[in-house]
């Protein structure tokens, strides 16, 4: 290796380390920050505390039920998740499999609606799920209920998307083999479809349970009352709060941390893949 | 061939879809063409009536909509080209084969997306408070004498929201572009090498060129993201100083539940991002194509 070439090398591994630094900080200062007395905090204290159960104490005792919203952050997500790859799974495999004009147009159509912004439907949703109130049956899913924020998310035009890319893999000799036993069209997609693209499934349920657990914007428009608020609304509350605890805030943001991050070392593999869309082998 | 006919678009495959063409068409084409008709009218609440361009034109003399475009289209060019150039870099440095702890680098760069946009909000808000670490650093380096109003004072506002979504996005798009390196052939790069190209010589015709179609992805993607901006601003500095990092969204946020609710006038705010979109992505992808 020339002189040159390992200078450059140098201060490749030089901005490297500074960048997984940089995003790796904040992390460690949360963690930190948990176990330390709110003054010890803004002191800008590095060292591990002796705080966390005190920590803990405040934020369970607060009159802010985060254990609530933490239950509710789960049940919410787990059954968005659920449902999701079921609804989108179905769509994402019928799109690839079955064939006609019709099927493209509305393909195209379903597509179309990642193009439109939250922002242009925050006015109309709000309008359309506080009717749903008033309506039985459909008042399961009106506004301050965890339908609200589940429903919307059952159906993503990313998650339909995404089972089509990858039911292109899915060989389709399966399903002739199947017909010829007898199943049904159902049938083939639960018992043969389902089982054989479990690391599609398994990506797409990771990255859907992290979009439900994190989302804000809908939840704080549709889950006004105390008792139905998700995490990210109660942590939000807590941090515009004019005498903040940093050590129970940063507790808090842990403990709604820690979910989505132990899911990402676990299953980094289907993260990355449902992220970017794709999953290889 | 029988199999042929059983994979036609019949009854069945339409039960398969049925409920997602519901839903999306339920909660999101119906309420568009709602916004855009809601868009034309005016009156407060529930008691709304055709009110023409009325809201439209209000726009125009809407002094803090002005500030809420000008915030929105400045963090769009300013954090999405520092944020693409910074992931392009940081991958094809991944990309290298020979690098040592290419895994943990990847992991550690990748790490921000897991957080929600709350939580990472709450620890910048905190991280850069007028008594907080980041102060604290900088004022023992003797970089500063007196700590940064990072959240009262406009430009550093501003540079905060910015540095924020760069740490938490930067890593979401790497992971593109590391994909997209992977499917390239190595011995290409070797062949480059072997013919005396610089590592920015191959950055620059090589790996640009073949990641074009990613990078417009990514770029079109982080677009559309900024122009919803909303988790950010809300939560570190709530818009503030006196609106100067306000955000389309957040103001039709404060239209519907700050403020007197006006869904008329949100509606049309709104809009004003739908066109936008439509508009950033039509030109993005036509200055894709030109250059070949």
């Amino acid at each position: 290796m020339s002189k040159k070439s390992k200078v450059m090398n140098c201060v490749q591994y030089i901005i490297l380390i500074i960048l997984a630094f940089i995003s790796v900080f904040p992390f460690f200062w949360m963690v930190i920050a948990a176990t330390n007395k709110s003054v010890d905090v803004t002191k800008g204290t590095l060292i591990p505390g002796t705080y966390l159960l005190e920590n803990l104490n405040t934020l369970m005792s607060s009159d802010l039920q985060y254990f609530t919203a933490f239950k509710n952050s789960l049940m919410i997500a787990v059954i968005t998740t659920t449902l999701a790859m079921i609804v989108s799974s179905a769509a994402g495999y019928a799109f690839e499999v079955y064939k006609s004009k019709a099927r493209d147009f509305v393909f195209n159509i379903i597509l179309l609606s990642m193009m439109v912004p939250f922002a242009a439907l925050m006015v109309p949703l709000f309008r359309l799920f506080s009717k749903f109130n008033s309506i039985p049956v459909l008042n399961t899913i009106g506004l301050n209920t965890p339908g609200a924020v589940i429903i919307i998310a059952v159906a993503t035009a990313f998650l339909i998307f995404f089972f089509r890319q990858n039911t292109k893999t899915f060989p389709k000799d399966l399903i002739e083999a199947a017909r010829i036993d007898g199943l049904g069209e159902f049938q083939i997609f639960l018992r043969i479809y389902m089982p054989t693209m479990k690391s599609t499934y398994a990506a797409a349920t990771v990255v859907t349970f992290m979009t439900s657990w994190n989302n804000y914007l809908w939840p704080l428009i549709a889950l006004q009352s105390e008792n139905k608020r998700t995490l990210p609304l109660i942590i939000s509350a807590m941090g515009s709060s004019y005498t903040p605890d940093y050590g129970m805030i940063m507790t808090a943001v842990v403990l709604a941390t820690l979910p989505t991050t132990i899911l990402f070392f676990v299953m980094q593999k289907q993260f990355v893949a449902g992220m970017t869309g794709s999953v290889k082998g | 061939m029988k199999g042929n006919t059983q994979n036609k678009w019949n009854i069945r495959a339409w039960l398969f879809v049925i409920p997602s063409v519901i839903l999306i068409i339920a909660f999101v084409f119906y309420p568009m063409i709602q916004a855009f008709i809601t868009s034309f009218q005016t009156g407060m609440v529930d008691n709304l009536s055709f009110g023409g361009i009325a809201n439209y034109k209000r726009l125009l003399t809407d002094s803090t909509f002005k500030k809420a475009l000008f915030n929105t289209i400045l963090f769009l060019i300013v954090q999405v080209p520092i944020m693409i150039f910074l992931a392009l870099i940081v991958s094809s440095m991944l990309n290298n084969k020979k690098l040592k702890f290419r895994g943990l680098f990847r992991t550690a760069i990748f790490l921000p997306c897991v957080t929600s946009l709350v939580a990472y909000s709450i620890i910048f808000k905190s991280l850069f408070a007028n008594d907080g670490f980041i102060n604290g650093v900088l004022m023992n380096f003797h970089i500063v004498s007196e700590p940064i109003n990072w959240l009262t004072e406009t430009t550093f506002a501003r540079l905060l929201i910015i540095i924020a979504i760069t740490w938490r996005w930067t890593g979401y798009n790497m992971i593109f572009y590391l994909s997209g390196l992977q499917s390239i052939d190595d011995s290409i790069y070797e062949a480059a090498s072997i013919d005396g190209a610089t590592g920015s010589q191959k950055f620059r015709y090589m790996t640009l060129p073949l990641l074009k179609p990613i990078i417009l992805f990514t770029t079109i993607n982080s677009t559309i993201g900024t122009l919803q901006l909303f988790d950010e601003p809300m939560n570190i500095t709530q818009g503030g100083p006196a609106n100067t990092t306000i955000t389309i969204s957040q103001y039709i946020y404060n239209l519907l539940f700050k403020y007197q609710p006006n869904f008329g006038y949100a509606a049309a705010v709104s809009f004003v991002v739908v066109i936008l979109i439509v508009i950033l992505s039509f030109i993005q992808l036509k200055v894709g194509d030109k250059n070949e």
